[in-house]
C-alpha cells in the first residue's frame, strides 16, 4: 500500500488555480524528487501533503489517514510527516538542542533527559553535535538547515518533506545538506523533495516528477526522465537547467 | 541658609510623600498586571478568525483610545457607581480605570508584536504537530514579547504617570499627598519639586529594569 496517495488534488489561491489535477502515489521508503519551473506549483503540492495549505479539492491520504476529511486530527498526522523549509524556520529564541527537543517534550510527552539524549544523537548524525547549545543566529545557513532536519527527525516521522532545502544556501554549504539527505534516503526514509538540484534528483531519487502549470507533466525513474524525456515541456525545462 | 531650609522642608514632608508613593505603586502594579492580561486577551480577540470577537476588540480599543483618561475615570467612579449596581471605592475604581486604559494600548502592542513574527515560525511549529494554541505559547508569543518589550515599557511609564490623575477622586497617592503637603506648608515650589523628583526616580528605575530584562532575553 502506498504511504502517500494524492487523487485529483486541486488548490486555488483566490481566483488563481495553482494545482489543477494532481494524482500521485508514493510507496514506503521511496525518494521522490519534484522538479519544475518556478510557479509550477511544486511547493504548493508539497505543502498540501501536510495541509499547510488548505486543500481546495480532491483527496490526500497519508499513511491511511485522509487529511481532507474535516474531522481528522491534522496535528496527529503532522507528527508523522516531518518538513524542512527553504528558509529553515528554526526557532531563534531557542538553542539548537531546544529546537529539537521542543516537539518531543511538549507533544510526545517524552522526558527532558530522554529527549536531549535523542537530540544529541540526531545532532551527531547531521554533524552538529558541538552546536547543541548555540542559537540559530550563530549558525551558518548549512548548519541551520541540518539542525532543521534534525528537528524534523526528532518526531520520528514516517515521511519527510523537503521544500527546496538548499535554495537559500551558499553554494559551498549545499553539499553538507545533500549529504545528510542522502544518508537519510539510504536508511529507508520516505522522502518527497522539491529541488533544483538535478544532480541530487538523478542520484538519490527513485522517481522524479516534473511539474508545470499546475499539472504533473511527466514522471519516471531519473535516468529515463533526464535521459529520455517524453514531453516537449520537460525537454524544454531540462535543456535550460542541465 | 536658604538651601538647608529647602532640604529641611522636603525631609519633613518625605515620610508622607513616600506613603503616597506606596499607594501609587500599589495601584500601578496591580493595574499594569491586569492591563497586560486584558491586552493579551483583546489582542487574541483581534487576531481570532471570529468576526464577533474582532468587533468586540475593536470597539473596546477605539472607545478607550478615543476618550480622555479622566473621562474614563469619572465614568467608572461616578457613572458606574451612580447606577447602584455595584459600589466601587475610589481605589478599586482607580485600578480598574488604569487597567482598562492600559489594556487597550497593550492590546495594540501585543497584536502588532504577534503579527511581526514571520509566518515561517508558525508553519514550522504546525508542521511538527503543535496545535494553534501551543504554537502561540511556545513559539510566537515568546518571540513577540522580546520585540514588544520596549513599547510595553513605554506604555507602562505612561500608565504610571496616569495614576497621578487618580488624586482627583481622592486617592491618597503621591500626587494627592503632594497637594496636601504643598497647601499645609505653603511651600508649593519645594514640595512639587520633591514630588517630581520622586516620580522621576521611580520611572528611571523602571527604565533600567526594562533595559536589564531586554538585554537578558535578547534573541541571539
Amino acid at each position: 500500500m502506498s504511504i502517500i496517495t494524492v487523487k485529483n488534488l486541486k488548490k486555488s489561491f483566490g481566483k488563481l488555480e495553482v494545482l489543477k489535477d494532481i494524482n500521485a502515489e508514493v510507496q514506503e521508503k521511496e525518494v521522490i524528487c519534484v522538479i519544475g519551473p518556478s510557479g509550477s506549483g511544486k511547493s504548493t503540492f508539497l505543502r498540501c501533503i501536510n495541509r499547510l495549505e488548505e486543500i481546495s479539492g480532491g483527496e490526500v491520504v497519508i499513511n491511511g489517514h485522509n487529511i481532507t476529511d474535516p474531522k481528522i486530527n491534522i496535528n496527529k498526522v503532522r507528527q508523522q510527516v516531518g518538513m524542512v523549509f527553504q528558509q529553515f524556520n528554526l526557532f531563534p529564541h531557542k538553542t539548537v538542542l531546544e529546537n529539537i527537543t521542543l516537539g518531543p517534550i511538549k507533544i510526545l510527552s517524552i522526558s527532558k533527559e530522554a529527549a536531549e539524549k535523542m537530540a544529541l544523537e540526531l545532532l551527531d548524525k547531521v554533524g552538529l553535535k558541538e552546536k547543541a547549545s548555540s542559537y540559530p543566529g550563530e549558525l551558518s545557513g548549512g548548519q541551520k538547515q541540518r539542525a532543521a532536519i534534525a528537528r524534523a527527525l526528532a518526531m520520528n516521522p514516517k515521511i519527510m518533506l523537503f521544500d527546496e532545502p538548499t535554495s537559500a544556501l551558499d553554494p559551498e554549504m549545499v553539499g553538507d545538506v545533500l549529504e545528510v539527505m542522502k544518508q537519510l534516503a539510504k536508511e529507508g526514509m520516505t522522502m518527497v523533495v522539491v529541488t533544483h538540484e538535478m544532480g541530487f534528483a538523478r542520484e538519490v531519487g527513485d522517481r522524479v516528477i516534473f511539474m508545470d502549470g499546475g499539472y504533473i507533466v511527466e514522471e519516471n525513474e531519473p535516468n529515463q526522465l533526464f535521459g529520455n524525456p517524453q514531453h516537449e515541456r520537460t525537454k524544454a525545462f531540462l535543456s535550460k537547467v542541465l | 541658609m536658604k538651601g538647608d531650609e529647602t532640604v529641611d522642608i522636603i525631609v519633613a514632608a518625605l515620610p508622607i510623600l513616600l506613603k503616597g508613593l506606596q499607594v501609587t505603586l500599589y495601584i500601578f502594579v496591580i493595574a499594569i498586571i491586569l492591563g497586560f492580561l486584558i491586552g493579551l486577551v483583546v489582542a487574541l480577540f483581534k487576531l481570532a478568525p471570529i468576526k464577533l470577537l474582532n468587533w468586540i476588540a475593536k470597539v473596546y480599543v477605539d472607545a478607550i483610545r478615543g476618550t480622555p483618561f479622566i473621562v474614563q475615570l469619572f465614568f467608572i467612579y461616578f457613572g458606574v457607581n451612580s447606577l447602584h449596581l455595584v459600589s466601587l471605592n475610589n481605589t478599586t475604581a482607580g485600578i480598574i480605570t488604569v487597567a482598562i486604559n492600559a489594556g487597550a494600548y497593550f492590546a495594540e502592542i501585543i497584536r502588532a508584536g504577534i503579527q511581526s513574527i514571520d509566518k515561517g515560525q508558525t508553519e514550522a511549529a504546525r508542521s511538527i504537530g503543535f496545535t494553534e494554541a501551543q504554537t502561540m505559547r511556545y513559539v510566537v508569543l515568546p518571540q513577540a514579547f522580546r520585540r514588544m518589550l520596549p513599547t510595553i515599557t513605554n506604555q507602562s511609564i505612561i500608565s504610571l504617570k496616569d495614576t497621578s490623575l487618580l488624586s482627583v477622586i481622592g486617592i491618597a497617592d503621591l500626587t494627592q499627598q503632594g497637594q496636601i503637603q504643598a497647601s499645609a506648608t505653603f511651600e508649593a515650589f519645594k514640595i512639587w519639586l520633591a514630588v517630581g523628583i520622586i516620580y522621576f526616580i521611580i520611572i528611571y528605575l523602571l527604565t533600567l529594569l526594562a533595559n536589564f530584562v531586554e538585554r537578558r532575553i535578547q534573541v541571539r
